[in-house]
């Protein structure tokens, strides 16, 4: 599932105007890719469209980095 | 007769990002011929405002500016600005809510005075401050459409505070239309069934609405940008020039249900 990085990871750099060589899977949104918290809402919204997925709001608070979100992605795919 | 809106100037307040029912308006006034001006709230969103606003086909370098909600002096300077630009405008869809997530969430028997206000500041009384300094700009008569949601109607849950703001758009809705009908100018409100924007993801389990809408609501799917943008065209055109204080329900019919 190594496109699902690829994809997380363009999305990531569209939507918080980071450069790719930023991010990793321990790279955390806010503290790391300078996220607030509408980003973080807004790149919730983003994957959930990508990936035709619904992520609920408990696990949407527990995606806190990049790592996270791929592996969350994985799980329900 | 037709909803060409060629030649007329609207203010869209509320831009927030591409899934914001203020640019499903935005693009539905841009098909119709009209020309835009865009206002939106803090420096955060002015990149997102003016990335989207380019997009637009029929739009030659739009008007955009800052216009905090919350400060009347900052609504009269940015009325003052747009009159500079274009003079007249004969439309304004004001598309801004807000209330602190905690209080989106749980019970509305504790929400906090604080939050109460913040909610109804900015969600409700920023529709009576923006009129009152768009009202001289419209001199040719004007249409004035916001943004309402069933749940100031009735209960909703986890809507809560937001709810109860609404109720206070609705009524000011109908008394701003008396006091401005006699300006030419009309006063209508769009209630939008849920779509999903930034500020819709705020209500706690919001998915769960989508979820409910499509399996109860008479037509069976969700509502669009497209759909509230293109009953805001009707409500800002010429068509429906014998309407004002009036709520229109663009929500697949869901607000007739009783189950």
């Amino acid at each position: 599932m190594a496109d699902v990085l690829e994809r997380v990871t363009k999305i990531i750099v569209d939507r918080l105007g980071v450069e790719e060589s930023q991010i990793n899977l321990d790279a955390k949104f806010k503290e790391d890719l300078g996220a607030d918290s509408l980003d973080v809402v807004e790149l919730v919204m983003e994957l959930e469209d990508e990936f035709d997925m619904e992520i609920s709001d408990d696990d949407a608070e527990n995606i806190t980095t990049v790592g996270d979100a791929v592996t969350y992605i994985n799980s329900k795919n | 007769m037709s909803f060409s809106l060629e030649g007329k100037t609207f203010v869209v307040m509320g831009v927030a990002n591409k899934r914001s029912i203020a640019w499903g308006i935005a693009r539905s006034l841009d098909a119709a011929g009209a020309r835009l001006i865009f206002t939106y709230a803090g420096e955060r969103l002015e990149k997102n405002v003016r990335d989207l606003a380019a997009t637009l086909e029929n739009q030659n370098d739009p008007f955009i500016l800052s216009c905090d909600v919350a400060d009347d002096a900052a609504i009269e300077a940015c009325f003052n600005s747009i009159k500079a630009e274009t003079g007249v405008i004969h439309g304004l869809a004001h598309c801004i809510a807000f209330a602190n997530k905690e209080d989106l969430d749980g019970d509305f028997v504790d929400t906090s005075r604080d939050g109460f206000m913040l909610a109804h500041n900015i969600s409700a009384y920023s529709l009576t401050a923006v009129a009152k300094y768009a009202k001289p700009l419209m001199t040719e008569g004007g249409s004035i459409v916001t943004l309402t949601y069933l749940g100031g109607e009735r209960v909703i849950t986890n809507y809560n505070v937001m709810g109860v703001a609404k109720a206070s758009l609705d009524a000011s809705v109908r008394y701003l239309a008396a006091d401005l009908g006699k300006d030419g100018i009309r006063v209508n409100s769009i209630s939008a069934g849920p779509i999903r924007t930034l500020a819709a993801k705020g209500i706690s389990d919001f998915n769960d609405m989508l979820t409910q809408i499509e399996e109860r609501a008479p037509l069976r799917r969700t509502t669009t940008q497209e759909e509230v943008g293109d009953a805001a065209v009707f409500l800002f055109g010429n068509m429906s020039r014998g309407i004002t204080g009036e709520n229109i329900h663009v929500d697949s019919g869901y607000h007739i249900t009783g189950n």
